[in-house]
Parts: C-alpha cells; sequence; structure tokens
C-alpha cells in the first residue's frame, strides 16, 4: 500500500513541464490552450506523453501538446529532431515502420486513436496526410483523386465520383490547370501540380485533420508560394499540421508553432511569439540561425 | 609435367619482368627529387605485360598448330603402303603409333616400322617442345630488355596499363558473344542440312511426329511435323506457369509486405535452397512421387489420369521454377518506392488494397518480365519431362495423358547410334534452332519490358 502510494506521489511529479508554454499565463494540464490567436478554436487533437521507439533506440520523449481546429499548426527543429515522426504517429503511419512503438496517449476528439478497438482505415480517412516528395500514384490525375473516396465507398455513381474529383481538384486549386486533361497520367505534371495533387487526393475523402510533412522541400519557391496559398485557404476548414525545415515558411503559414530537438518538445505557442520573443535560449539559437 | 614447366616459366618471366620494371622505374626517381609520371607499380606491369604477351603468343600458337604439324611429320614417317590406306584405317594407325610413342593403352605387339615411327615422332615432339619453350623464354627475356629500355621518366606507363587491362576486357565479352554466334550458326548449318532432306513447310507444319530410324535405312521416310511436340511443349509450360506463377508471386507479396524481417531472412534461403535442386532430382521425384499421387487422385475422382503425363511434369516444372519467379518479383515489388505504399496507406487503404491497387499495378511490367523468363525457362527445361512426360508425340488436349516435348525429342534423336548424316539426327538441329527462336524472342522481350519498367523510377 505504501508502496502504491509512492508510486502515485512518484508519477504526478513526473517532468510533464519538460514542455514550456509560452508563457506561464496558459496552463499546459488543461485540455483546452488559450492563447491570443486561437482562443476561440477548440482544441481537435491532444498529444499527452507521446514517445516513440524505434526498436531499442527512443526518437521521441514525452511529448504533449494540443492541435487548436481550423489553424495551422507548424513543427519546426533541425533535422532528426523528431518532427516528422511526432507527426506520424496522428495517423499512425508508425505502424507501417517495423519495429516502431509508440507509448502515450493521443486522442482526436476525445477519442484515444491508439485504442485497439478503433480501425485504422478509418482513422486515417478521418486524418489526411502529405508526404514529403509529391508521390502521386502512376495512375490517371483523375484516378488518383478518386482514389480514397473509391476505397471508402464516398460515391454512389459516377455523377457523384466526378463530383467529388472536381470538388477536391478545385479545393487544391488544381482543377483549371487540370480540367482538360484529367485522363493523362498524375506523374507527368511538374512537381508543384503533384503536390497539390496529393493534396487533392488527401481532400477526397473529407479528412478532419490533415498532416503535412514537409511538403515543399522538393519543390521550387514559385510552387513553394502556391502551396503555402493553397495551405491559408484550407485552413477555413481543415485541422492542418505541418512539418517544415523553412522558418519562414512556419512563420508565413502557422498560427501556433512547436519547436523541438532532440527528440524534446522544447518549446510551443502562437506563432509571432515564438517568432519575436522566445522563451528559450535554445529556440531562440534555432530562429535566428545560430544552428540546424 | 608439360603445363607445371610451361606455368613456371611464365611466372618466372612475370615476377622478373614486374620485379624489374619497378626496380628500374624507381631508381630513376630518387624519393623527392623528380617525379615519374606513372607510380613504380604501373612500370613493373607494363614490363610484364609486355614480357609475357609475346610468350604468351608462341605457346597460343603452338596449341593451335603443334598438332597439326607432328600430324605431318607421323605421316612422313609412314611407310607408303601404310599410307595408302583409307582414312578409317589410316587414323587407327596414327592413333596406335601415338600409344606406343606415349606407352599407354598399346594392344599386341608393336611392328618394327611401328616401333620406328613412335620413336622419331617422340623425338620429334621432345625436340618442338624444347624448341617452344626456348623461342618463349627467348622472346620473353627480348621484350623485357624493350621494355625495360623504354622506362623513363615520362613513360605513360599508367595509360598504356589501362589500355592493355580495357583490351582484355573487351576480348572476354567478345569471346562471350562469338560463342553464341558460334552455337547459332552451328545450329544453323545442321538445321539447313536437315532442311534439304525434308522441307520446312512439313517440318513446321506437320501433325504427325514420326521420325523412324536412320539404321533400318528409311532414309528421309519418316515423318517430321513440329506441331505435336510444339504443343506438348505449350501444354506442359502453361501448366507450370499455372503452378508457378500465382504461387511465386503470392509469396513475394508476403515475403515484401506482410512478412516481418526475422521471418523474411528465413524463408527467403529456403525458397532459394528448391532453385538449388538439380532438374533431375526433380524428374525423378515427379516419377515416383507426383505421378502415382495424381494418378491416384484420378482414380478415386473417376478422371484418368496417367502417371507419366503433362500434367505431372507441368506440375513439377511449376514447383521448379517457384523460387525464379518469387524471387524475380520479390525485387522487383521491392522497387516499387515506398511513397507509393505510404500515400496509398495515408489514404486508409488497407494493405491488401494498396498491394491490389497501386503495388502490383505499379510493378506489373516487370512482373510481366518475371513471367516471361519464367516461361522461356520452362520451355527449355528437359529433364523433368524426359522422365516424367511420357515421351509420346502425339496431338492431344487431354493434360493427364502423355505427350512429348521439343526438348524431349532432341534428346530421343540424338542418344544411341548416331548418324549425323540422317535426318533422324539432324532434326534435333531444326528443333534446337526452334526452341532457340522461341526463348530468345521470350527473352528479348521480357528484358524489353523490365527496362522500360526501370526507367519509370529512375
Amino acid at each position: 500500500m505504501n508502496e502504491n502510494t509512492q508510486l502515485e506521489a512518484r508519477e504526478m511529479h513526473m517532468p510533464t513541464e519538460k514542455i514550456v508554454a509560452r508563457s506561464d499565463l496558459y496552463e499546459m494540464e488543461s485540455s483546452t490552450v488559450r492563447t491570443p490567436d486561437a482562443e476561440q478554436r477548440p482544441v481537435r487533437v491532444t498529444a499527452r506523453n507521446v514517445s516513440v521507439f524505434y526498436g531499442p533506440k527512443q526518437s521521441l520523449f514525452d511529448v504533449s501538446i494540443d492541435i487548436p481546429e481550423k489553424a495551422v499548426t507548424a513543427f519546426i527543429g533541425p533535422s532528426g529532431c523528431g518532427k516528422s515522426t511526432f507527426l506520424r504517429c496522428f495517423n499512425r503511419m508508425n505502424d507501417t515502420i517495423e519495429g516502431c512503438r509508440v507509448t502515450g496517449k493521443i486522442s482526436l476528439d476525445g477519442g484515444d486513436i491508439y485504442d485497439p478497438a478503433l480501425d485504422v482505415v478509418e482513422l486515417r480517412a478521418r486524418v489526411g496526410m502529405v508526404f514529403q516528395k509529391p508521390n502521386p500514384f502512376p495512375k490517371s490525375i483523375y484516378e488518383n483523386v478518386a482514389y480514397g473516396p473509391r476505397i471508402h465507398g464516398l460515391a454512389r455513381s459516377k455523377a457523384d465520383m466526378d463530383a467529388i474529383v472536381e470538388s477536391s481538384l478545385q479545393k487544391a486549386s488544381l482543377w483549371n490547370e487540370v480540367k482538360d486533361r484529367l485522363h493523362e497520367p498524375g506523374t507527368g505534371l511538374s512537381g508543384g501540380q503533384q503536390q497539390r495533387l496529393c493534396i487533392a487526393r488527401a481532400i477526397a475523402v473529407s479528412p478532419e485533420v490533415i498532416l503535412m510533412d514537409e511538403p515543399c522541400s522538393a519543390l521550387d519557391p514559385i510552387a513553394t508560394a502556391r502551396i503555402e496559398e493553397l495551405i491559408d485557404e484550407l485552413k477555413q476548414n481543415y485541422t492542418i499540421v505541418i512539418v517544415t525545415h523553412s522558418m519562414q515558411q512556419a512563420a508565413r503559414v502557422s498560427q501556433r508553432t512547436a519547436f523541438f530537438h532532440l527528440g524534446n518538445l522544447v518549446e510551443e505557442g502562437p506563432t509571432d511569439l515564438i517568432f519575436t520573443s522566445p522563451g528559450e535560449k535554445r529556440t531562440q539559437d534555432y530562429i535566428t540561425g545560430r544552428y540546424g | 609435367m608439360n603445363t607445371a614447366i610451361i606455368a613456371t616459366l611464365l611466372l618466372v618471366l612475370l615476377g622478373l619482368a614486374y620485379q624489374t620494371g619497378w626496380s628500374r622505374s624507381r631508381r630513376l626517381a630518387p624519393a623527392g627529387e623528380t617525379k615519374l609520371h606513372s607510380r613504380p607499380v604501373y612500370h613493373g606491369a607494363l614490363a610484364a605485360i609486355w614480357t609475357l604477351v609475346p610468350a604468351l603468343l608462341i605457346f597460343a600458337l603452338w596449341a593451335l598448330f603443334g598438332e597439326t604439324a607432328s600430324r605431318a611429320y607421323l605421316l612422313a614417317q609412314l611407310p607408303p603402303d601404310v599410307l595408302a590406306l583409307g582414312s578409317a584405317e589410316l587414323e587407327s594407325t596414327l592413333r596406335r603409333i601415338r600409344q606406343i610413342e606415349s606407352g599407354f593403352g598399346v594392344v599386341g605387339d608393336a611392328l618394327p616400322w611401328e616401333n620406328q615411327a613412335a620413336q622419331a615422332l617422340r623425338e620429334f615432339s621432345t625436340l618442338t617442345y624444347a624448341a617452344v619453350i626456348a623461342a618463349a623464354a627467348g622472346t620473353g627475356a627480348l621484350a623485357l630488355w624493350l621494355a625495360n629500355r623504354r622506362i623513363s621518366l615520362r613513360l605513360r606507363a599508367r595509360n598504356e596499363v589501362e589500355r592493355v587491362v580495357s583490351a582484355a576486357m573487351i576480348t572476354c565479352s567478345v569471346v562471350a558473344i562469338l560463342t553464341t554466334a558460334g552455337i547459332v550458326a552451328s545450329l544453323l548449318f545442321e538445321a539447313l542440312r536437315f532442311f534439304s532432306f525434308v522441307s520446312p513447310i512439313d517440318f513446321f507444319f506437320g501433325t504427325v511426329w514420326n521420325p523412324g530410324f536412320s539404321t533400318t535405312g528409311q532414309g528421309a521416310a519418316g515423318e517430321y511435323g513440329l506441331l505435336p511436340l510444339l504443343w506438348g511443349t505449350l501444354m506442359v509450360a502453361s501448366i507450370a506457369i499455372l503452378v508457378a506463377l500465382p504461387i511465386g508471386l503470392m509469396t513475394a507479396i508476403y515475403l515484401t509486405q506482410y512478412a516481418s524481417q526475422r521471418t523474411r531472412s528465413t524463408v527467403k534461403p529456403v525458397i532459394e535452397i528448391l532453385a538449388g535442386i538439380p532438374t533431375i532430382v526433380y524428374g525423378f521425384f515427379a516419377l515416383v512421387t507426383v505421378g502415382p499421387f495424381l494418378a491416384g487422385v484420378g482414380d478415386t475422382l473417376g478422371i484418368d489420369i496417367r502417371a507419366t503425363s503433362a500434367l505431372t511434369a507441368g506440375i513439377v516444372m511449376g514447383i521448379m521454377i517457384i523460387p525464379f519467379i518469387s524471387s524475380l518479383s520479390d525485387d522487383i515489388i521491392r522497387q516499387v518506392p515506398r511513397a507509393m505504399r505510404d500515400g496509398s496507406l495515408g489514404l486508409g487503404a488497407t494493405q491488401s488494397e494498396t498491394i491490389k491497387r497501386v503495388i502490383l499495378p505499379a510493378a506489373l511490367p516487370g512482373i510481366v518480365g518475371a513471367f516471361l523468363l519464367a516461361v522461356s525457362r520452362a520451355i527449355g527445361e528437359t529433364m523433368i519431362v524426359v522422365l516424367a512426360a511420357g515421351n509420346s508425340p502425339f496431338l492431344r488436349l487431354n493434360p493427364g495423358e502423355p505427350v512429348s516435348t521439343v526438348t524431349v525429342t532432341i534428346v530421343n534423336q540424338l542418344t544411341g547410334d548416331t548418324d549425323f548424316a540422317s535426318p533422324q539426327s539432324l532434326v534435333a538441329f531444326a528443333l534446337g534452332l526452334t526452341l532457340f527462336i522461341m526463348t530468345l524472342i521470350l527473352n528479348v522481350a521480357a528484358l524489353y519490358i523490365v527496362r522500360r519498367y526501370r526507367e519509370q523510377y529512375e
């Protein structure tokens, strides 16, 4: 009995406060984070004490964060800091990597996504993903977008499917460029168009959250600008989490920013505050270009 | 003895040449003063090449023409009445004298003139042998001296060695190409001889295979219809593919997509053991185990299946090809970028949907290539069909009946007493040529498809 109480006591003192909220004004433990920018927004996704192991090696340490709805949250940090690993926890893409283990709790609208009863297929329909390198399937543009709706049975008829494809491409601001060549291979598009096609493909299954893993790192500046514009529009309807290498990009597109370093979440808060007056020395050093 | 001496001589020359080239070039450029164009290693190698190549050429000439020369010399020694004999008897006399000369396998007592000739031959051989060794050593030494004289600070030994190395590489690949050309040519000429007996139309479109026996003196009286054999080949190969393709492909999919690293590292080598089993072993596995088993199954089902049949041979051949298809498709599926798989999984597709809709379509051209290679292998396979297909060259639809294939017929026509002037034997070359062309077309198609597929992801 004595032991139990001790254990509890120790758990209570666990250093969850490793994560330093932007300022002491915000209470990290509450499930809704009140910030000047996202104050009205309810929290869509919460992560608590998430750790990721690849085999015996731990690459993410006790990360807790709240992702507000219909806003862009950016994860920044130097290479190998665990930001992509963390992102891939939100739609359980880490499950596909052999020897990868995730501990802690992530919930989407209050439901635990690592609940064994949860169907990972449904989860991934709700949490879409856009990858670092544009990866259209070697199929036509139409078939690329129709792929998701088809496997989830979202369209009753050909006309339904046409409508889904058109609206997804329009939301991804690609429709005007491809409407006359929907049946040409998606791999024939330019890099930026391919990435927008991948965004359209993700939108087509009407997800609630879209995860973007360095979506512009393989693109030129013009294509990047278009994707950023698109992300800005998409946040009206979707909750977006973006991992990016570029601090300027994080500053341009996101409302909240989380800085990762060596597998730890160093600091998290409204983007403008993180960039103008970071609370941590490491964050300051990174955003001023001292390392990374 | 013979080769040992030659090898020693060559090794000594090599060592000597390398060493002198190396040390001479080093002496030219004492450390830190002047600079050699090429490092001493290259000078050594160049001297060795210079020395060895002429010596080797002399040995090569001897290997090519030594036999002819000794034969001519021997003929000159024989009494005129022996020379007047027919060619077959003359050959056996020559063989006998050589046996007396070497002292092995002599039957009966040697006649005085035979002994004389043998003695002369022995002297001739010793003499030429000594002459050749001396010539090789002499030219080697001369070349070495010349090579050494050339060594200077600015000698581009490195470039010359590189050129020799690339010439050696080219020679090797030319040997492979020439061999192929030689095989095709020999097939082609013998096949043409066959077609002087039997018209190509009768051969390619004939439906009866009954070549008769050359010993009965029928001449061209047999019937040489290719179609029954071709039909048998295609039937056995199709059954083999029907067995191997699904099993091989599923294995590859399992190993690449589902199996854990540990399972893969044990299962893959085990499957590849199948590829290491000699085909003759598969043959008697078919004959002793699979054939009777199939016949038994046929009995219980009330279908007539013979123990040696197209079905038996086809199934066992299919088992043989499984590792071929599985490891080729394994490589191909593995080449589909992980991003494709992630893209599909990230949209909420299940593992099997991802495989069916993304991975297999992307890997399809490569799989077709693997399939064609497997077909060409099945068509060329011999031992299993010799033992298990029943050797019955008739046009039959029922796979439970015995058949014969092109390869089996080639074996049949070329085993036992054969006279290479009769169409009964020559037909083997026409069959071989047909087979060769079929597999060639399949291989070229497969390579073309595989290459096109590769371009897609690079």
